[in-house]
């Protein structure tokens, strides 16, 4: 019998595979191994998937041209680049190739270009490209003045990310994952050769572990005996521009980046709005995703002086990701077969885009450590909504109108937002629990009124729907 | 006959109903109102307190009774209301897209009046750092909650504004079971009308805060408190509270003006009018608190009137919009409506150029000039951030057509 998503007690009985932690690195994993026929569990301490770092970051679809060559992050990077491109068509997930140009803004960044064009190379990005200043200032006429220099990167894109950890587990779901969400885990015991994983919601029992748990993947770790890592959350805070502003960029501008971070870009969303951050700063605690005064004034300050004209927009929202940084510059990926356990902690910036190749690795990994898998994956038909705003959208779909009045009927208007698209996303497999969880299913509340005309009329709907999920 | 064989008015609240009204009575005919909520009526639906009505229907009626009012004054007057349709696309000079439950289709009417109204900016737009939790709200959404949904909001509520809409807050607040810890503002005194204050110390016991700012929100499911700075010391202190409340701060709901390529006024953020509310975009007109955030709703509804008889002239005898001279306002004014002179002739709504100053002056004296040229000074008495002062109108039949910018100022 299947336990429900976010309450009940775990199920009991014995599972092949355990993956704690249903960000997009997570789900994929689970849904990597369900579709080849292990019997998984996806446990989450948080009450939906993909809250946690896989919701905040700048959805950008990286190229891995900028990673440190030789490491495991620049190679499943290359590689996740072109799994979730070729997937994100398959199942609809919104994703635009834009480009993006590197901007140096002095004489020593110009004259680090030459260096980030040879890395891209030794990462295997062959098309890395100088842009002289005319050309940068006539393909972004908007940009600030006194730029130095630039760096063309044609194949960085925009990805969404709530709808890609959402494809994930959905399909790991429908091939028989079980999916327990508020169910922090507390402690790991050896059991039967495996493992005893105890959650807040009890206890599971699962021949592999996989720990795919973000910023908590280092106390995981420690719990399973080991000490090779630490994270300390690198937050991010971002700056979401109203749509308005969306005319004065057409591609990803990056800055030059540091030894740190690589710096404050400026960016078009892929849901139409201009995002600026991300600022970078290490904090102790985990769980504080506070924006900060000074954050969002140094964000404002780097803003005016990439793109001007910025200044005169409205600024539609403010958030943090945290990211799961640790000691080391690379993924923490590490595979125990003598105790069946495989680890996959400390994905920073790049996890979304790297995430279907790290679920290629971790899948390895579980084969090698014992784990019996199908060679071919069940066939899936998943077709997740459109909520990009490259493309139709659905309330643009006059023939859907025509079957269903509620294709048309449009509740959250800043985003246009119909009333089928909330009513499938609560009656869908892993439907929301809360506001911010139908946001990032259908834009409903995104926009730049933050609910002031929609507000009641979004809570009454999650309010009348069953979001516990009970299948 | 065809939507488009007449004026579309896009918004169906006070201004956009009233003109639609007016059309009609000046013998229009088909005039159609598109209006993307369920039911017509604007932001008065959910304002249950009284106070509407007083200029333009000379009465006075709570909010919902006002919407309901012109509803009913829009039915008799066989105004087309179309409602859950959005005008989701713009092209060229006035081919408009609508998409609603009965699907998507065309239309490209002779004349437009947007009236599309304004709204509060939220806690995002105003940069105020913290958590995210739930509890953040507008005034708008507070009131829908309660007095459209019958919600509990909360427990206790810090309000963000000490305008009228703030004290209006208070009142939603107190009806749906909530008290108030204080509002919380970064002028050095509230702006409402003495009474309102004095009403709100008394009833609901609720202090104004002045020279403070929310500089963060905690909570992490839901608000905790909100930690507040007074921005002359710097001191800081926390507040405990569930709810916190922005209120006022107005913006207009301008996303279709810029679809529509009318130009925007730096000041009011909607677009240019001139006192015959046309737009810069010929054939385009606009009313109410789209071109002016935020008066009464009585106000919107005489603007709506005002704009009917332009419309319908133009309707007449379109001919070319002619050119225009531009009205600009000098701080400490944040702005001046209309703010455009397009040709003399016609005065605008309510005889008075509505002007808005960012900071209190009192026994203000101001002056209208061009070119050097003064056309008119006087006093207004005390301006008040967030609430309109007037200025008479004649002096717009001296101005130059051909001169620069007119210039309002503070003497």
């Amino acid at each position: 019998m299947s336990a429900s998503l976010r309450e009940g007690s775990a199920p009991k009985g014995q599972f092949d595979v355990a993956v704690v932690g249903a960000g997009a690195v997570g789900c994929a994993v689970a849904r990597e191994v369900s579709r080849l026929g292990a019997r998984c569990v996806l446990i989450e301490a948080g009450s939906d998937v993909g809250a946690g770092t896989s919701k905040a970051n700048t959805a950008i679809l990286h190229t891995g041209f900028d990673a440190k060559p030789g490491t495991i992050e620049s190679r499943l990077v290359a590689r996740g680049y072109e799994l979730l491109s070729q997937y994100a068509s398959e199942v609809g997930i919104p994703t635009v190739n834009l480009g993006a140009l590197m901007i140096a803004w002095n004489a020593e960044q110009r004259d680090a270009l030459p260096g980030i064009e040879a890395k891209a190379r030794e990462n295997g990005y062959e098309e890395a490209r100088p842009v002289d200043l005319e050309e940068l200032y006539a393909r972004e006429p908007n940009i600030g003045q006194g730029a130095e220099g630039g760096l063309e990167i044609p194949g960085e894109g925009l990805v969404c990310p709530f709808t890609t950890t959402l494809a994930f587990a959905t399909e790991a779901v429908a091939a028989g994952c079980e999916l327990l969400l508020n169910a922090a885990v507390t402690g790991v015991r050896p059991s039967d050769g495996g493992h005893e994983v105890v959650t807040a919601r009890g206890a599971i029992r699962a021949q592999h572990l996989v720990n795919a748990a973000g910023l908590h993947s280092d106390e995981l770790d420690s719990m399973l005996g080991h000490a090779e890592f630490h994270v300390t959350p690198r937050r991010g805070e971002l700056i979401v521009f109203d749509k308005l502003a969306r005319g004065l960029l057409n591609h990803v501008l990056l800055p030059v980046p540091t030894e740190k971070t690589k710096g404050v870009l400026v960016s078009p969303t892929i849901y139409g709005n201009v995002l600026l951050g991300p600022t970078a700063d290490d904090v102790p605690d985990k769980t504080d995703r506070s924006t900060t005064s000074a954050g969002l004034a140094s964000l404002m300050e780097a803003g005016s002086r990439i793109l001007p004209a910025l200044e005169v927009h409205e600024v539609t929202a403010t958030y943090v990701g945290l990211r799961a940084a640790t000691e080391h510059r690379d993924y923490q990926l590490t595979a125990h077969p003598d105790q069946r356990y495989v680890c996959a902690g400390g994905i920073r910036s790049t996890g979304i885009t790297g995430s279907l190749a790290i679920a290629e690795w971790v899948r390895e990994a579980l084969a090698d450590a014992g784990l019996d898998l199908a060679d071919r994956p069940e066939e899936s038909s998943l077709r997740m909504p459109n909520i990009g705003e490259f493309g139709t959208r659905p309330y643009q779909e006059g023939e859907r109108i025509a079957s269903d009045p509620d294709c048309g009927r449009i509740v959250c208007f800043c985003e246009r937002v119909t009333r089928a698209e909330i009513d499938a996303a609560l009656g869908s497999p892993i439907p929301p629990v809360d506001a911010d969880g139908l946001r990032r299913r259908t834009r409903a509340l995104m926009g730049r009124c933050q609910g002031f005309f929609c507000g009641a009329e979004v809570a009454a709907a999650l309010e009348g729907s069953d979001a516990d999920g009970d299948r | 006959m065809a939507i488009d064989d007449g004026p579309v008015i896009v918004g169906g609240g006070p201004s956009g109903l009233a003109a639609a009204i007016e059309l009609r009575r000046l013998g229009n005919s088909p005039v159609t109102v598109i209006e993307r909520e369920r039911e017509a009526g604007g932001i008065p639906r959910h304002s249950d307190h009284l106070g509407f009505g007083l200029r333009d229907l000379r009465t006075v009626l709570s909010g919902p009774r006002y919407a309901g009012r012109y509803r009913e004054l829009a039915e008799g007057a066989a105004v087309e209301v179309l409602t859950e349709t959005m005008v989701t696309e713009w092209e060229g000079d006035r081919q408009l897209k609508l998409t609603g439950p009965h699907g998507r289709w065309e239309i490209e009417p002779p004349a437009v009046v947007l009236a599309t109204g304004c709204r509060e900016r939220p806690r995002s737009a105003r940069l105020v750092p913290g958590s995210r939790p739930a509890g953040v709200m507008t005034t708008a959404t507070l009131q829908q909650l309660v007095h459209l949904r019958n919600q509990k909001v909360g427990r206790r509520a810090v309000i963000v504004g000490a305008e009228h809409v703030s004290f209006s807050a208070v009142a939603t607040l107190a009806h749906g079971g909530a008290s108030v810890a204080g509002l919380v503002t970064e002028l050095p005194k509230h702006q409402t009308l003495r009474a309102f204050r004095a009403g709100a110390a008394v009833r609901y016991r609720a202090p104004v805060w002045s020279r403070t700012k929310v500089s963060a929100i905690h909570g992490s499911e839901r608000v905790e408190s909100v930690e507040l700075t007074e921005i002359d010391s710097g001191l800081t202190r926390t507040v405990e509270c569930d709810l916190v409340i922005f209120t006022a701060d107005w913006i207009p709901d301008h996303e279709l003006t810029v679809m529509a390529g009318c130009e925007l006024d730096r000041g009011t953020l909607g677009p240019l009018v001139d006192p015959a509310l046309r737009t810069t975009r010929q054939g385009v007109f606009a009313a109410g608190n789209l071109m002016h955030p935020a008066e009464t709703a009585d106000v919107c509804a005489l603007d709506g009137r005002h704009v009917a008889p332009a419309v319908a002239a133009y309707l007449r005898g379109p001919g070319e919009w002619p050119s225009h001279v531009r009205i600009t306002s000098n701080r400490p004014l944040a702005w001046v409506a209309p703010n455009l002179l397009l040709a003399t002739g016609y005065p605008p709504p309510r005889d008075r150029f509505l002007l808005r100053s960012r900071e209190f002056v009192s026994r203000a004296r101001i002056q209208v000039r061009q070119d050097g040229r003064e056309l008119w000074s006087g006093r207004v008495g005390r301006l008040v951030p967030g609430r309109s002062a007037h200025i008479p109108a004649g002096w717009a039949a001296a101005v130059d057509p051909a001169g620069s910018p007119v210039i309002i100022a503070v003497k």
